[in-house]
């Protein structure tokens, strides 16, 4: 224990802990820009500055340990007029915007203006100006906004190896880019946006794609149809007000339909189909002792990683579609030849926790004779945003169901949304598969939990299956790493590139703490708890589907529908 | 070192008899082949040519080629040799000739136009009166007569010289001669006698000060790296000199690079290092050159690399091009440089003495520090305590130009006036023009004005200006010069040169600058740059530099206000005058000029008119026109644009 | 010359430490940083190119196209500034139409700003390629490019 001296009371503080740690701990709040949990303190920001007596100038808390009889001044006035000072500073050449802006109410550099009481504009500066970058389907990059806080470069290097942004030049002319300051869709960005989720100003935000919708929902003869993620239900809640970690589909569900769509469909059970499918997959290449470990593909992130940096393990990626590009392919065909409309009037919309399903969407795998499976990709975000801006209200609706055919899901579906939780779902429907027969427990425990790196083994019948469970492309590299060297006891590898999985999906809403993406986790697990319908293959819809349209699993129909294959791709790596 | 075939010094001769001989008395043989060496008697001509990047800039970079062809041509038996810099960049090119029994005398302002009539001359006993600049003083030969000698020289009498000693001197190419003029004695002494802990208690005890800008003590600092247990400890010697106005750690390696190798021996054997860097900008490639051959040639001495002079120590010294970034003088930022980052300085805590390059405990000097040390060891802690005041011992070199007669490297005692260095020995403000100030430190220094030229130059007393001894660049400016405009060059230097981490500092320094720029400006329109915007920007000036001051991450932020507080102080009324008159008496702040067309040169042709871009000039066709001065802003496109010179500017 | 697969055999260790000295002798040879370069050295020393081209962009040293046949230094250092350098560059730039950094379109000139280059004596100074100009003058300026552009035109 460490005493030191804090605004003139005494406080304890843990041996090897920084200022910062001990103030937060004690109540104390102190403002910070540049710090992210979990990651090394760079020190860049300054705000978080405190006055130490008989140290000249004042002193980080976020990088500087605590020492024995400190004694320190949290909010003198010095430390106060700095740091208002230093926001005023970055206030200076931002583009005054804010009403405009993405990030408008939930900013943190609006929320730092707000508490450090700025009222005017002292400082007046030059306008940088920057190039507006709106060439990558799912992130658009305004260097304008940017405060240079690194956190994106940091996330980008550090969670998820791939490092697509660094920061370039020095002095007044730093900023932030890629590499020959190229456009972001000739870089080796992968759209996961986890970039997003850390920027604290609206400098990177997803790309907004609303007037192309309520065009097309306003639109004569046009049936606009809607899928949604499973995870969008769990996340979104809060945002709408409504108590969170709860399943709001019933509620997504009322409220889409009043916006006008046509068909409200939920995207659990194109999980339910890809868990399927992937699980004969599975069992299809243990069988033929042929490109093991399958590695799971549902993850667009994952994806576009896979094609510029391991292309060389690209046989052991699944085939199979995502569920998102199962549904559309699902709602082009066999749904528009089942209701007789047209598949060119039909507008496929999806909602999605991810800015790199706009990526996905777009990708040439993913059209079919010219049209493309999916037509929009919305996020969380933008759902929250149609569902304000139409002005429903949520917590007035009655809950609904989804559209038939595919209204029928199992929790095995939703539990896709966690990292591990795809993995859980083939093990239970490959059990059955394989042994015909049902596991006594569904739950898997081993798979669960925040660990970067999940391994486990589990007997069926005569077959020991190794599974393995990253996210985090880092974690990823670094297993794949293993296998290349040789390792041979997996049999299946999921990878997800948001760490956690889609429940932290780059396009979910702004958490700031890791407790909400606990909460999000415990809320999907439970829902699998009290679920009756636990695995994929019993989902009745999925049952009819086969015996209607696609015969049975690895069917020649359901190859061409549901599978697909990637090419080597090249870019700036 | 110039011989005759048989007396041709070898290597074991210069290691056994010079080097280790710790006596320092010389049998009369060797005495006699000393002299020989430090070229105190020659047996033929010697020209010794000054060869560095000052000497080079006055275009005499083939001045060497250029003589040997002459002598030739003439048949004339005699040597010609390369040396450093003597100190007086502006009467570059130095060549000094030195004929058999005669004093060497030095020559000033020689180029290939002039050396054959100077030659011609010195071999026919005749002095060319306008290029001589001095004689050595030489107890062995006759003198010249009405020719000064150089330490009579008002440039050279003032000076106390332990750095800068064989500077201009020696041949920096020639071991040899280094060896004979005493060197790397006290690195045989120390590996001989001393162990790490009492080189650096000797330091501690001479109370030597970093050079660097901070003025730490460098014993401390060594003491902390040598008890920090590690296995590896790294020794830099930081000659970044990024200042863009300071020259004398690249003059002073071109020099003498042996010194700095030896310097660097001496302080990386003190911490346990057995790997130093020295780390120099990669534009100065003559330096570079000059340290890597000498690094060569103490390798082939066994004075540097494994187990040196059976010590048991073992150093390797490797040179670290720099790629171009004034932060990298900071150490931390140097030292994430040499390791291949952005370079980028870190928070301190943990100092780099216990953690620095590779996660290892690092010392890092500056070059004049380390140059510093051989002489200490040679003479003795108390001999260095006894020159200089009390908290800045030893001398300090400066590199001082601008509006200056004798631009230069100076090195004098701590503690002599400003006044001294300025006026005594560069000579003062050329051209009959005003002394107005002298700006001390490079961009984190400050501008002092006449009423501080009788300050003391030493770390403390300088401090107390506001000013900075920082790298030593001195400039002096004369009535001519704008201080804003002056300020402002630093502000744009500061601001392109941050490395762009912290907020105050990256933006700190941006928004200075455009303050300064707005007050050397013209209001654009009603609403821009009023005055009293102006103002207002100039009181911010005030508390935007203590924020800057209090929260930015290293030196270079903390100390970028600098410049503009200590004008801010002293020169208070020509902001005044910029601000409220909208006038640049030295008439240096262009878009601070009034126009005005001259009735009589006009001849109409419409041409100012056409090109103003705010229609501020009126007239009609083949008659004189007239500026509108409310509408005019002072972009000085009509100035330019005239033909008949009609336009005045004022 | 040497190419960049040769450089890069002479720094056999994947250090970053080695970064610089490879790029600076990539650059000394080839004259610039080509995007070649980067992904040849990214997969070299097992990095990113975007670090590489972040680190690059940060020194003054690295360029990411070649300079002109005839590249103009001018010293912009503090003493040669007080010399009024600021009027011969101004007057430099509208000569060539090009500003430090940029290299003229037929790709003969280029123009860099420096600091010191240690001829304070005698500023401004000026070099075009090894060839230094002391005490320089708008005049100066005009007629050294003349020089220059004669020489290319005949
Ligand atoms: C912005 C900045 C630039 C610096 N530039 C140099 C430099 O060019 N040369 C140098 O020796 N020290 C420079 N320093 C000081 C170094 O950080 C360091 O203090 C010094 O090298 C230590 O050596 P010393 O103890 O011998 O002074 C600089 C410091 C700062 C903050
Ligand atoms: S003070 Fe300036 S140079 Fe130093 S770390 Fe901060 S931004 Fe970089
Ligand atoms: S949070 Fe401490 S410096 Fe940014
Ligand atoms: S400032 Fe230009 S040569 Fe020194």
């Amino acid at each position: 224990m460490v005493n030191i001296e804090v605004n003139n009371q005494q406080i304890q503080a843990k041996e090897g802990e920084t200022i910062l740690d001990t103030l937060n701990r004690n109540g104390i709040k102190v403002p910070t820009l540049c710090r992210m949990e979990g990651f090394s303190p760079t020190g860049a920001c300054r705000l978080c500055v405190v006055e130490i007596e008989g140290k000249p100038g004042l002193i980080p808390s976020c990088s500087f340990h605590v020492e024995e009889s400190l004694k320190i001044k949290t909010h003198s006035p010095r430390v106060i007029r700095s740091r208002k000072m230093l926001v005023e500073l970055l206030l200076s050449n931002h583009p005054d915007d804010c009403l405009y802006c993405v990030r408008n109410g939930n900013c943190e550099l609006q929320d730092l203006a707000v508490e450090l009481n700025i009222r005017e504009r002292r400082i007046s500066g030059n306008k940088s100006k920057a190039n507006l970058d709106q060439s990558s389907p799912g992130i658009v990059h305004d260097p304008a906004k940017c405060v240079l806080c690194g956190r994106c470069v940091r996330v980008c290097e550090e969670i998820q190896s791939v490092s697509t942004f660094d920061f370039i030049k020095r002095g007044n002319k730093t900023a932030i880019a890629t590499t020959m300051n190229k456009d972001l869709n000739f870089s080796n960005c992968v759209h996961c946006g986890q970039c997003i989720m850390v920027c604290p100003t609206g400098a990177l935000h997803e790309k907004i794609n609303f007037d192309v919708l309520l065009e097309m929902l306003n639109k004569k003869d046009s049936k606009v149809i809607v899928q949604y993620s499973p995870t969008i239900a769990i996340s979104v809640a809060e945002d709408l007000g409504i108590r969170s970690g709860k399943d709001i589909s019933g509620l997504i569900n009322a409220a889409l339909r009043k916006i006008g769509f046509f068909k409200v469909f939920d995207t659990t059970f194109g999980s339910d189909l890809l868990i399927y499918e992937q699980s004969a997959e599975l069992l299809d290449r243990i069988k033929y002792d042929n490109g093991l470990p399958l590695i799971s593909s549902c993850c667009p992130g994952w994806i576009k990683y896979m094609e510029q940096s391991h292309f060389d393990l690209m046989e052991n990626v699944s085939t199979c579609k995502s569920a998102q590009q199962m549904m559309g392919t699902l709602i082009k065909g066999y749904f528009a030849q089942e209701e007789k409309i047209s598949p060119e009037k039909i507008f496929s919309v999806s909602i999605m926790p991810c800015t790199a399903k706009k990526f996905e969407a777009q990708r040439e795998e993913m059209t079919h004779k010219g049209i493309s499976d999916i037509d929009l990709v919305l996020t969380s975000r933008e759902l929250v945003k149609l569902i304000n801006l139409c002005g429903i209200d949520v917590q007035q609706l009655q809950e609904e169901m989804a559209d038939n055919p595919f209204n029928t899901r199992s929790s095995a579906g939703k539990l896709v949304s966690v990292s591990g939780g795809m993995a859980e779902a083939i093990i239970r429907t490959t059990h059955f598969l394989y042994s015909k027969k049902e596991m006594p427990e569904y739950k898997i425990t081993k798979l669960r939990g925040t660990k970067e790196r999940r391994e486990m083994n589990i007997q069926i019948g005569d077959l020991n299956l190794g599974i393995a469970v990253v996210s985090g492309l880092k974690n990823a590299k670094n297993l794949l790493e293993e296998i290349r060297n040789g390792r041979k006891d997996l049999h299946y590898i999921e990878i997800m590139a948001c760490p956690g999985g889609c429940i932290n999906g780059g396009g979910q809403p702004f958490c700031s703490d890791e407790k909400v993406m606990k909460g999000r986790a415990k809320a999907v697990y439970d829902l699998d708890e009290k679920d009756g319908l636990k695995v994929a293959h019993k989902n009745p819809a999925i049952i009819r589907l086969y015996e209607k349209f696609l015969e049975e699993p690895l069917s020649v129909k359901a190859n061409s529908l549901l599978h697909t294959r990637y090419s080597e791709r090249d870019v700036l790596l | 070192m110039i011989f005759d075939k048989n007396i041709q010094p070898t290597k074991e001769f210069i290691i056994n008899d010079i080097l280790l001989n710790e006596s320092n008395t010389y049998s009369k043989e060797v005495a006699e082949k000393l002299t020989y060496i430090k070229r105190d008697k020659v047996d033929f001509p010697v020209i010794a040519v000054s060869q560095n990047s000052s000497s080079i800039i006055s275009g005499t970079k083939n001045l060497t080629l250029f003589i040997e062809n002459y002598l030739k041509e003439r048949e004339i038996k005699a040597k010609v040799i390369e040396v450093g810099c003597i100190g007086i960049c502006s009467l570059e090119t130095f060549v000094s000739i030195q004929l058999p029994g005669k004093t060497r005398l030095l020559y000033k302002n020689v180029g290939e136009d002039n050396i054959i009539a100077i030659l011609d001359g010195n071999f026919n006993n005749y002095i060319a009166e306008e290029n001589v600049f001095g004689q050595f003083r030489n107890k062995m030969h006759e003198p010249y007569e009405n020719t000064p000698y150089i330490d009579e020289i008002a440039y050279f009498s003032s000076q106390q010289r332990i750095i800068l000693k064989n500077c201009g001197i020696i041949d920096p190419n020639s071991i040899y001669e280094y060896i004979a003029y005493g060197g790397y004695k006290s690195l045989v002494k120390v590996l001989k006698h001393c162990t790490h802990e009492d080189v650096c208690t000797i330091i501690d005890e001479s109370k030597l000060r970093g050079r660097g800008g901070e003025g730490f003590y460098t014993g401390k600092k060594w003491r902390i790296a040598l008890q920090t247990p590690a296995d590896q400890k790294y020794l830099i010697c930081n000659a970044g000199e990024s200042d863009p106005g300071a020259f004398m750690e690249r003059l002073l390696i071109e020099s003498d690079p042996h010194k700095v190798v030896e310097g660097i021996a001496i302080s990386a054997y003190a911490i346990g290092a057995r790997k130093a860097y020295i780390y120099i900008e990669w534009e100065y490639d003559l330096a570079i050159q000059r340290i890597t051959n000498a690094i060569q040639q103490a390798k082939e001495f066994g004075l540097l690399g494994h187990d040196i002079l059976n010590s048991g120590y073992s150093l390797d010294i490797i040179v670290k091009k720099g790629a171009g970034a004034y932060v990298c003088g900071e150490e931390t930022a140097l030292i994430a440089s040499i390791e291949g980052k952005r370079g980028r300085p870190h928070s301190k805590p943990p100092y780099p003495a216990t953690k620095g390059l590779f996660g290892q405990p690092t010392v890092v000097n500056n070059v004049e520090t380390i140059v510093n040390v051989p002489a200490i060891i040679d003479k003795g802690a108390q001999w260095f305590t006894s020159i200089g005041t009390a908290e800045s011992k030893g001398t300090k070199v400066f590199s001082i130009s601008g509006k200056i007669q004798y631009a230069g490297l100076v090195e004098v005692e701590m503690g002599t006036k400003l006044r001294d260095i300025i006026f005594r020995i560069a000579g003062g403000v050329p051209n009959n023009r005003k002394f107005k100030a002298v700006h001390i430190g490079g961009p984190s220094g400050g501008s002092l004005t006449e009423d501080h030229i009788d300050t003391l130059v030493d770390f403390d007393s300088i401090m107390l200006t506001g000013a900075s001894l920082g790298s030593a660049g001195m400039v002096v400016l004369d009535e001519d010069n704008c201080i804003i405009d002056t300020v402002k060059y630093f502000m744009n230097f500061l601001q392109k040169e941050s490395c762009g981490v912290c907020i105050p500092c990256r933006e700190g320094t941006r928004r200075m600058y455009e303050i300064l720029e707005n007050i050397s400006k013209r209001p654009k329109d009603d609403v821009g740059y009023t005055t009293l915007q102006r103002f207002k920007g100039v009181m911010q000036l005030e508390s935007l530099a203590e924020v800057i001051k209090d929260t930015s991450m290293c030196g270079l932020g903390k100390k970028a206000a600098n410049p503009v507080l200590t004008t801010l102080k002293w020169f208070r009324d020509e902001y005044e005058e910029h601000i409220f008159d909208r006038n640049c008496s030295a008439g240096v702040c262009q878009e601070l000029r009034t126009f005005e067309i001259s009735v009589d040169a006009c001849t109409g042709c419409t041409l100012c008119a056409k090109k103003c871009p705010t229609n501020a000039i009126f007239g009609t066709p083949k008659y004189a026109h007239f500026i509108v001065q409310d509408k005019c802003i002072g972009c000085g496109v009509c100035y330019e644009t005239c033909k008949f010179s009609a336009i005045i500017s004022k | 010359m040497p190419d960049i697969d040769s450089i890069l055999q002479k720094y056999p260790f994947v250090q970053t430490d080695n970064l610089i000295p490879i790029l600076q002798e990539i650059q000394e040879n080839l004259g610039f940083i080509s995007k070649e370069a980067l992904i040849k050295v990214g997969s070299h020393l097992q990095m990113p190119t975007s670090k590489i081209y972040g680190l690059a962009t940060f020194y003054n040293q690295f360029r990411f196209e070649p300079k002109g046949k005839h590249h103009i230094s001018i010293c912009n250092g503090t003493s040669c500034h007080i010399h009024s350098n600021a009027i011969i560059i101004k007057e430099l730039y509208k000569k060539l139409g090009i500003k430090s950094g940029e290299v003229t379109k037929n790709g003969l000139f280029s123009i860099e700003e420096t600091e010191c280059l240690s001829g304070c004596g005698k500023g401004p100074v000026m070099a075009v390629n090894d060839k230094y100009f002391t005490s320089m003058t708008v005049e100066k300026v005009h007629e050294i490019v003349n020089f220059y552009m004669q020489i290319e035109n005949s």
